[in-house]
């Protein structure tokens, strides 16, 4: 594991007990499956984003394809097919407008953040302008239903239940096929190869375009997926859900040690990063203090997370040079 | 000759108004060493490149085992056994050397799984054929440019290629990294692999080329065998003018306080005890294998890792040196070991580049003519070919780069200048213009120090030579003792 994860992993243990000492209630079931709750959507889209850095390039559109994809769904969608027919229209929404972002990034050779920022833009207003803007709190019936099914329930010490709800599953699954693509799948490499160097990549056989459009195939599969997940669990479909949040997934990934420069990341990272703003917010709550500074908070972690990758970059490997013993002079 | 396993026929390039290759044709036989020779920027490289599909020829053809294409993609050159070790290495700085050696070969052929454990083997593999040793399991930016070297070439060896090309492979590689090397391309050779290897050092075309073919101006001037040339003969048709010489002029530094005086400078665990003196005027050679600590006392003085021990003087005056501004500030000029990477803003302006480190201003605001003048000066009286001055450092060949390098130093009227591998991968007619420049700045009371593999280069130019061995000056040769025998033998004991 990269010093950067197990750095995340240290605080968020620290967080842990430090909360826990005082409010002993706080280390238990019921704060992992809150922090979990919280970090499901968050987790998919960060693995999109993360997917799109190695490659190179900033992706700020991944909350737009995620909301216009959830949204088109379940206006138009079916009302009473199987969640699955659901979930896999609002994912193949996604991967549409993920391979429009390729084609725009490809064809127009611009950056991914000038490129999504545009795209960004035009999918929120195509949304507004011929989908609607109006909040649907009826869904259709399969998502009410497995909005409500639940993988735990645990009741709490105090008061209520607390529970764990069964899409968490689908998230665990497209983290390690994500990780699996990177890791065991030529594809996969080519991705980091670009990243790391795109004219050597193309020397080295891989095709350029054809990884570009790839990645952003899977990132926008997988946002339109957090999207129609992010209704599920919440209930309702409203349009204006992520607004103005995407720092907040941008935060996490370079949290998690994925390089805003490209060519370096992984899943373990991203999720982690979720994982510790989660952590922070749900801590901020039994401390007492009000939430409008998790953001400030937020803000001062990712400044750390910042700082930590100039401090590994620039540390290098020193070989020793020198012998033991000083060899003898000879001046001639 | 038996029938060639990749020829370009009449290939002709065009980049937007320059005619970079015009109606190329060249053979390369199985089992053949067929070395490409030429100043920088005759089109040894875009000839590579369109062989490697790397770019498509604007005319002309590319036959690959009596296949031919107008235009070769680099799978398909890959496919066919085609591999180049680009000049600029054209790794992945983030991924392994293992991973950089395996992949391409995964790529093109079309397999889909990766495994790490095979991509190490296939790695390990290579580096043992190479003979050297390379830490594969670490991301290549990490990596030192020999190693980086070293890992293209191994790439080039991990598959089994029919044909190789290597562009100026041993710029950055020490006398027994080269020999290994030349090892290898004599196991490929009886393999009956056929090989294009480009190089501007005279002996290593010389000892290994069946065939030589010499480029000027994108055309083929002539071809033949080694032994129908001569190093001047070969010089001369390569430049297209006569051989040159120049005349070493003692310093005459009686009286006058060193230009540069080093006293006890150590780092731990890198170098320790380095005593060193350039007088004004005097160009002193630093030789010693790479790993020797050589770069690290050179990085040293100029301050990019400063020593923990030990005193720097300039012109007889102390002066501590913690970073590199002191340096400069000192009047320490250094130009570094690998040009394309440490020394230049590559996608800024030529003239920009020239100017970098020392801009006149007049009360915080720049002096647009002076920095023009300067421009225009160091331009002329380095030789640098360019188109404009307001094009992209990268847009230069490799000699031209090194001279705006050179130049960018020249401008702040250093007391003493440092060169690491000054004439590294630049061909005859710009080395000798380079050395010519240190000379005629020597003359004028400049301190250099040339820090050098090139051991005839280092003995046509320098006073003395110090060698240096495991972190520490070992002997100082100067007058009759600067041979190349014991030089040679002084730097390996």
């Amino acid at each position: 594991m990269a010093n950067q994860e197990l750095l995340l992993v240290g605080l968020m243990v620290l967080l842990i007990l430090g909360v826990s000492l005082k409010f002993p209630d706080f280390f238990g079931l019921q704060t992992l499956f809150n922090v979990l709750t919280a970090s499901m959507v968050g987790m998919l889209f960060a693995v999109g984003v993360m997917l799109v850095l190695v490659s190179g390039g900033i992706d700020v559109s991944f909350l737009a394809v995620g909301i216009l994809s959830a949204y088109a769904t379940v206006k138009y969608g079916p009302q009473d097919d199987s969640a699955v027919v659901v979930f896999a229209i609002s994912t193949a929404i996604g991967l549409g407008l993920g391979l429009l972002n390729a084609a725009v990034v490809i064809v127009a050779r611009t950056s991914v953040l000038i490129a999504t920022l545009a795209t960004s833009s035009i999918y929120l207003g195509a949304m507004f302008a011929f989908i609607g803007g109006e909040v649907i709190s009826t869904l259709p019936q399969p998502l009410q239903t497995l909005g409500t099914t639940h993988l735990i329930t645990v009741k709490g010490e105090v008061r209520g239940t607390t529970s764990l709800n069964v899409l968490i599953l689908v998230v665990l699954v497209v983290c390690v096929l994500v990780w699996a693509f990177l890791h065991f799948t030529i594809a996969g490499r080519s991705v980091f190869a670009v990243g790391g160097d795109a004219e050597a990549a193309s020397r080295a056989a891989i095709s350029v375009p054809r990884t570009r459009v790839l990645v952003f195939a899977i990132a926008g599969a997988v946002a339109g997926l957090a999207g129609i997940i992010s209704v599920t669990l919440s209930g309702r479909a409203d349009p204006t859900t992520f607004m103005g949040r995407e720092l907040d997934t941008l935060a996490a990934v370079v949290l998690g040690g994925v390089a805003i420069a490209g060519g370096k990341g992984t899943v373990r990272g991203a999720v982690l990063g979720v994982l510790l703003i989660s952590l922070v917010t749900a801590s901020l709550v039994p401390l007492g203090i009000p939430t409008i500074w998790q953001r400030a908070a937020v803000g001062a972690l990712l400044i750390g997370g910042i700082l930590l990758q100039t401090a590994i970059s620039r540390r290098q490997r020193i070989r020793p040079i020198l012998d033991a013993p000083a060899p003898e002079v000879t001046n001639a | 000759m038996s029938a060639p396993i990749v020829e370009a026929v009449g290939v002709s390039k065009r980049f937007g108004g320059v005619q970079a290759l015009t109606d190329v044709s060249v053979a390369f036989g199985p089992g053949e060493v067929h070395c490409i020779v030429g100043e920088n920027g005759c089109g040894k490289s875009t000839l590579l490149k369109v062989i490697s599909g790397a770019y498509r020829p604007t005319s002309g053809q590319v036959v690959v085992d009596g296949t031919a294409y107008d235009h070769l993609t680099p799978r398909q050159a890959l496919s066919a056994g085609i591999e180049v070790i680009y000049q600029d290495f054209s790794l992945m700085p983030n991924l392994t050397a293992a991973e950089n050696i395996a992949l391409p070969g995964s790529v093109a052929g079309g397999r889909r799984l990766y495994s790490r454990t095979a991509a190490r083997t296939l790695a390990e593999r290579a580096v043992v054929r190479l003979g050297v040793e390379i830490e594969l399991d670490i991301p290549v930016g990490e990596l030192t440019v020999a190693e980086r070297q070293l890992t293209a070439i191994a790439r080039a060896l991990a598959h089994e290629a029919k044909f190789i090309a290597m562009d100026e492979p041993t710029t950055a590689l020490t006398w027994k990294e080269v020999d290994a090397l030349f090892a290898a391309v004599g196991r490929l050779k009886e393999a009956g692999v056929a090989l294009a290897f480009i190089s501007h050092k005279m002996q290593e075309i010389f000892s290994i080329a069946e065939r030589v073919t010499v480029l000027r101006n994108g055309a083929v001037v002539t071809s033949g065998r080694p032994d129908e040339f001569t190093h001047a003969s070969l010089a001369e048709t390569m430049t297209g003018r006569g051989s040159q010489s120049f005349d070493r002029v003692a310093p005459r530094n009686k009286g006058r306080a060193p230009a540069l005086k080093v006293t006890g400078l150590g780092r731990a665990p890198l170098f320790a005890d380095v005593d060193l003196e350039i007088g004004q005027g005097e160009i002193v050679g630093l030789a010693g294998l790479l790993g020797s600590g050589r770069t690290e006392i050179a990085e040293a003085i100029c301050g990019v890792k400063p020593a923990q021990t030990g005193t720097i003087e300039v012109l007889g005056r102390p002066t501590p040196i913690n970073a590199l501004a002191d340096a400069v500030a000192a009047g320490i000029g250094y130009v570094p070991e690998d040009r394309l990477t440490q020394g230049l803003f590559l996608d800024q302006p030529i003239g920009d580049n020239i100017v970098a480190t020392h801009l006149p201003a007049r009360r915080g605001f720049l002096n647009s003519r002076a920095i023009e003048r300067r421009k225009a000066r160091v331009v002329s009286d380095l030789r640098i070919k360019l188109g404009k001055l307001t094009d992209p450092v990268r847009s230069l060949s490799g000699g031209n780069a090194q001279r705006v390098l050179l130049g960018k130093w020249l401008v702040g009227e250093p007391k003493v200048l440092i060169l690491n591998g000054p004439t590294v991968g630049v061909d005859v007619g710009s080395k000798f213009d380079i050395l010519g420049v240190l000379n005629a700045q020597s003359l004028q009371g400049l301190g250099v120090l040339i820090i050098s593999d090139d051991v005839p280069e280092l003995i046509s130019m320098c006073h003395r030579v110090l060698v240096v061995r495991s972190g520490r000056i070992v002997r100082e040769l100067s007058g009759d003792q600067l041979r190349e025998d014991t030089v040679v033998a002084a730097v390996t004991a």
